[in-house]
Parts: C-alpha cells; structure tokens; sequence
C-alpha cells in the first residue's frame, strides 16, 4: 500500500512539475493571471468605492456573493460541528463529579447519584483531570485578552486602510475567548457566552450580511450594490459603497468569531459542554 | 543547461509547492491513522494557498493598499506597483474555511473514536468487516 501510494504521489507531482515549464516565472509582471482582470481593480477601486485597500474592497464589493457564501460555510461547519457532537444530558448527578472546598482545600469525589454541594463561595467544581491553578498563566490570560480583543476590533475596523477585516479579526476575537477557555475552565467560559449566544451570533453574522445584500435589493439597486444605501446613509454613492463595506464585514466578524467559539466548545468537551480543555 | 538553470530559478516556487502537496497527498493515502490523515489534508491545502499567493506576486510590486492621506489621491495607480489583489481576497476566505471544515473533520474523527474506540482505519476496517450488515 505505501510503494503504491508513492508511486501514485511520484507521479501527480511530477506531473505537476512537467506543467510549470509552461508556467510564467516567479514574479512575472505580464503573467497572465495579473493582466486581465486585476489591474482593472487596481486602477479603478479608490475612484469607485474610495476604499484604499484593494483586497477588502474586492472581497466585499467586486466578490460580494462569494464572500457572503464562503461566510455560510463557515456557519454551517459550525452548525455541522454541533449536530454531530453535541450531547445533551439527561440528569444532574450521573457522572462523578469533583469539588473543592475552598476554605479547607479538601477535594470531595462525589459518585454517581450523589448529593451535589449547592452553589456557594465554599465550593468550587473542578475538573477531573485537574491541575492546581496556575497563576502565571491566569494572570498573564487576564492581562492580555482585553488587548488581544481591542486589536481585533481595530482588526475589523481598519480593514479599509490596513491590511485586515471581518474574516481576520473575526478569529483573533474568537482566539481571545478560546484563551479565556483554556487558561481558566470551559465552565467559565460558558457562563460568560453561553452556546446559544454563539449560536444567535453566528447566525446573525450572516443575516446581517445577506440583509445588507436584501436591503439594497429593496432600495432599487441589484443585490449588494452599496450604491443604493446612499438615501439611509446619506452620503454620495462612492462612500455609501465604502459603509457598505464595512457593514458587511462586521457581520463577517460576528459570524467567524461566534462559529470559532462554537466549534471549540463542542470540540474541547466532546459535545458535553462541562468539562473540557 | 544555462535554459535549464533559467528554468529552475524562474520557477522553482511551484516546485517547492508541488513538494508540500505532494507530502499531503502521501500522508492521505498512506497513512493509517485518520489524525494523520486530516494533518496531510491541511498540508495539501496549504500548498494550494502558497500557489495561488505566489501567482499573486509581481516584481517591483508593493501590497495592493495604495498609499492615501494628504493630497495621496492625486497621483495616478498603475497597475504595475501593487500586486494582483484577487487570489489574496480568494485565499483570504479559504483559510478561515479550511480552518472551519477542519474542525468539522475532527467532529467526525471524535465520533468515529466514539463508535469504534480506535481511530487506526485498518481496526475500524476489521471492526465493519465482522459485524454483519
């Protein structure tokens, strides 16, 4: 099996490199690939859509159906994520559970069908593969996630002069709370947002894109054309396409950073959303 | 040879690339274990994303974010300064989707673990081949 699957692998590659002695070489200015469409986007996107940044105006005016499709994926691996790991459990008490009491440091083991301490400041529930807390990386965790989650949102916001926008600061928002995650409890993580908060932003993340889209359609212009938001936004065409942009990427980033969380909480607990990473 | 030296330093880029997808595609092929499998699937497809960005590449050419501020607008963009923006906004989206389906694979992985407690394909092979359908 492995002679075979080498020789398969031999034989695409040089295959592969057969075809790109045909290819234009590294850099190549007149490189098909960069003389038809693109420099049309270049030379034209600051006069229509006075976007500097090219890739972001590209992405989310010239490409807006595909953007607001590839966004989709993204909500349904989420989803996909969710219908095939989620578990629901039937009772509080059918699983052995540990806890600590605070003021002793005693840790309590309680079996199966046994009486759960109440929720007070005494005990406090552990993992069961748990480590003492760590307080190098709690504090450094807590230090840092405001900053990493500020320059998500700068991320986001400055997509149209910098390189940036919704899918990047969408996953470094959503890294922020992973980090949280991982350096305290799931638990934890879970009472500040909860799964059908992820759920109703990741949806809402795409709804807001493709309502821009409908919105616009609504207003007499075709699907995702900008141009139309002028009387709601009350700014000529060129910059209604530039809020446009950023409208949309804001939902982008809604949608990344909720599908993110979600897929982590179902991965990191095996779908039970109680003990995890 | 002095054509074949051109050859190779005017693409060696792709071949560097073929390289990495060929490594993935080993990995999906042969490898047993469905982790590794997943792992050479994401090797592939970082092999496709550095492609298409080196297509991207000009020479002479500055990221495709043209310069503004005071008076910036005045001067007329040339198509020759700044690279191809169009497969940086393609695999711009295509990371954050392989990142997404990634996660879907692992779901699937965890369940396969579920059902057959093994993730090696030959175990989960003899496990089928027993159980009649």
């Amino acid at each position: 099996m492995k002679i075979i699957g080498f020789i398969i692998v031999l034989l695409c590659g040089s295959l592969l490199i057969y075809g790109t002695i045909d290819f234009p070489g590294f850099g190549d200015p007149d490189a098909p690939a960069s003389t038809y469409l693109s420099p049309r986007y270049v030379e034209n996107t600051m006069a229509e859509t006075s976007v500097p940044n090219i890739v972001t105006a590209v992405l989310a005016d010239y490409r807006g159906y595909d953007t607001m499709f590839e966004t989709t994926v993204v909500f349904s691996a989420a989803i996909a994520c969710f219908f095939l790991l989620r578990v629901f459990k039937r009772r509080e008490n059918d699983e052995v559970r540990h806890y600590r009491h605070i003021p002793t440091g005693i840790t309590l083991r309680i079996e199966k069908g046994g009486k759960i301490p109440e929720e007070s400041a005494d005990f406090q529930r552990i993992d069961s593969e748990w480590v003492p807390h760590d307080m190098i990386v709690n504090t450094t965790s807590r230090l840092i996630i405001p900053f990493i989650q500020l320059f998500a949102l700068y991320v986001i916001a400055h997509g149209h002069h910098s390189p940036g926008g919704g899918f990047q600061g969408g996953v470094i928002l959503g890294a922020a709370f992973i980090l949280f995650a991982v350096s305290r409890n799931l638990r934890a993580s879970i009472r500040r947002m909860g799964e059908k908060v992820s759920a109703i932003l990741c949806a809402a993340g795409v709804f807001l894109y493709a309502g821009t889209g409908f919105l616009c359609y609504l207003l007499g212009g075709n699907f995702l054309d900008y141009s139309a938001l002028t009387g709601i936004l009350g700014v000529d065409p060129v910059t209604a396409h530039s809020h446009g942009i950023l409208i949309v990427e804001i939902g982008v980033g809604i949608s990344v950073m909720a599908a993110m969380i979600w897929i982590y909480y179902n991965l990191s607990s095996v779908g039970k959303h109680d003990e995890g990473l | 040879m002095d054509e074949f030296i051109t050859i190779v330093i005017s693409r060696y880029n792709y071949w560097a690339y073929v390289i990495l997808m060929m490594i993935g595609m080993y990995a999906m092929i042969t490898k047993n274990n469905l982790v590794k499998k997943i792992i050479g699937m994401n090797i592939f497809q970082t092999a496709i994303i550095l492609f298409y960005i080196s297509v991207a590449a000009k020479k002479g050419g500055t990221i495709p974010i043209i310069s503004h501020g005071h008076n910036g607008g005045d001067h007329a963009v040339h198509a020759m300064d700044f690279i191809n923006p169009l497969p940086h906004v393609l695999m711009l989206t295509a990371i954050v989707v392989s990142v997404a389906t990634l996660g879907v694979a692992l779901a699937l992985a965890i369940k396969i673990y579920r059902q057959y407690g093994t993730l090696e394909e030959d175990e989960i092979n003899a496990q089928l081949r027993e159980t009649p359908q």
